[in-house]
């Protein structure tokens, strides 16, 4: 499979879950592990450009796929505009749903460059944020909305 | 959590697919979007000794719309694909009430309507849609190819009709004759919950008869319930608030609720009621615009 544009082969057990290949196998580990039963989304990924649980997918299944994680957002020392709006707008306290929510927002900014709040609070609705209340996560993908080429940070 | 071991196969053809399935004599089971599978996997509710991934096979993940309005949905087809279907929601607007409420939306990325039928989930939500259309299930085997109507495709909760060297290739939807309308509403807890009560509406009108109609219920029985009294009441008839209200008190009738977390079994049938209603209301006061 192609993991933030490089290709990777490894051989690896049918039952090992994606999320646990690109922590424990690639390192990894800014996809996080969370309730680990398809609910919170903290474990999500782009597969071919769409998003996905990766507690919910077998790694074998990603053989011949693109798979993209959070740490592929950030460019030669430059934040993608999702981090600069969650650090602009406090779409974050404690962390832990962030890479999730970074990668949905990345999503659906690739896919429809100027979303209502309505389409943003829908595309984030399958994952779980214990802290900011979602408001300033919706502001943070408006925000990124707004400077697609970044800003100021 | 872990799946206990398995082995893993990822076919390139459906005939190599049948076999793989055909020699794990019962043991052996089928992965599409994965939604359902690999969580009872991890809970070691499921605990196939071999996966055969029916993703890489060519042809199923065709979503076709045909002249006569019949809707053929590949076994790849995913609840996304059928959500974003214009073109099919046109056809069949029940399809594209039901979409966006299936699971969530990082879930329907995957997930499939054909692998949610052969699921059976009793609060599954396409299999009520299907039923209230008439649908099929067309089942490719080692024998040759068979159409099973939804109706007797699913068998209990759980529960399929496929024999374990069967792979359901596609979901049909049969075109309507006359307009067609119809509705999907779901009462759930919060996004991703599966139904507390949900309702699939499907009709034809000819002028402002009923010609056609199905009326089916989810999380409201052992399995999907095909609300045939209520479709009944509608039938022959325009869509007046007296036959609105005879279909909504025989679809109450039809659910047969058990009480849990989510409501009591009273609770469930008046929100079914009341779901029949919305649905058919919205459907005669819309016709009498266009009209
Ligand atoms: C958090 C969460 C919330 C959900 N909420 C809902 C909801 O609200 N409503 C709802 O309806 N569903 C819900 N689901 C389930 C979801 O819709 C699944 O996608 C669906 O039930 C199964 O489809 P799948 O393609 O993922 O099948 P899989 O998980 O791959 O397979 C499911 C079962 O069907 C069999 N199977 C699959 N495809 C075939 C085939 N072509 N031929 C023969 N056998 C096959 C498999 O062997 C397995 O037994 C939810 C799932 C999750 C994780």
């Amino acid at each position: 499979m192609t993991v933030n544009g490089e290709v990777v082969t490894r051989d690896v057990e049918a039952r090992l879950l994606l999320v646990h290949f690109l922590r424990d196998e690639l390192g990894l580990t800014g996809t996080h592990w969370g309730c680990d039963t398809s609910n919170c989304g903290t474990c999500v990924v782009l597969y071919d450009d769409e998003p996905v649980k990766s507690c919910t997918v077998l790694a074998v299944m990603a053989g011949g796929h693109d798979v993209r994680t959070v740490e592929s957002l950030e460019w030669e020392g430059q934040l993608d505009p999702v981090q600069q709006g969650f650090m602009e707008c406090h779409g974050l306290q404690c962390g832990f749903c962030t890479s999730g929510m970074l990668m949905s927002a990345r999503a659906l900014l690739d896919r429809d460059p100027d979303p209502s709040e309505a389409t943003i609070r829908e595309a984030i609705s399958g994952q779980i944020c214990r802290c900011t209340g979602y408001a300033s996560i919706v502001r943070s993908v408006r925000w990124a909305a707004e400077h697609p080429a970044g800003g100021v940070g | 959590m872990y799946p206990s071991r398995f082995a893993y196969e990822a076919p390139r053809t459906l005939d190599e697919a049948i076999g793989l399935l055909h020699d794990g004599a019962g043991e052996a089971k089928v992965l599409a979007g994965g939604q359902s599978l690999v969580p009872l996997m991890k809970l070691r509710f499921a605990n196939p000794e071999l996966l055969v991934d029916i993703n890489n096979l060519p042809g199923l993940d065709r979503l076709e719309t045909l002249a006569d309005g019949t809707i053929r949905v590949g076994a790849l087809v995913r609840h996304r694909d059928l959500e974003r279907a214009g073109d099919v929601h046109r056809i069949q607007p029940v399809v594209g009430a039901a979409a966006p409420l299936i699971a969530d939306p990082i879930v329907r990325t995957r997930g499939t309507l054909v692998g949610s039928l052969c699921h059976a989930d009793p609060q599954g939500d396409w299999a009520a849609v299907v039923t209230a259309l008439r649908g099929y299930v067309v089942a490719q085997g080692p024998g040759g190819r068979r159409e099973i109507p939804i109706g007797d495709f699913v068998t209990g909760p759980f529960q399929n009709v496929l024999a374990h060297d069967e792979v359901a290739v596609e979901a049909v939807l049969p075109g309507p004759r006359h307009t067609v309308a119809g509705g999907f509403l779901k009462l759930e807890r919060r996004v991703g919950d599966f139904a507390t009560a949900g309702t699939a509406v499907a009709i034809e009108l000819d002028g402002d008869r009923v010609t056609r109609a199905g009326i089916a219920l989810t999380g409201v029985g052992s399995r999907t319930v095909d609300a045939t009294g209520a479709a009944e009441a509608l039938v022959g008839r325009a869509l007046t608030s007296e036959a609105i209200a005879a279909a909504a008190d025989a679809a109450a009738e039809a659910a047969q609720p058990t009480a849990d977390h989510r409501g009591s079994a009273a609770y469930k049938k008046h929100v079914i009621h009341t779901f029949v209603t919305r649905i058919l209301t919205r459907v005669s006061t819309t016709s009498e615009q266009a009209a």
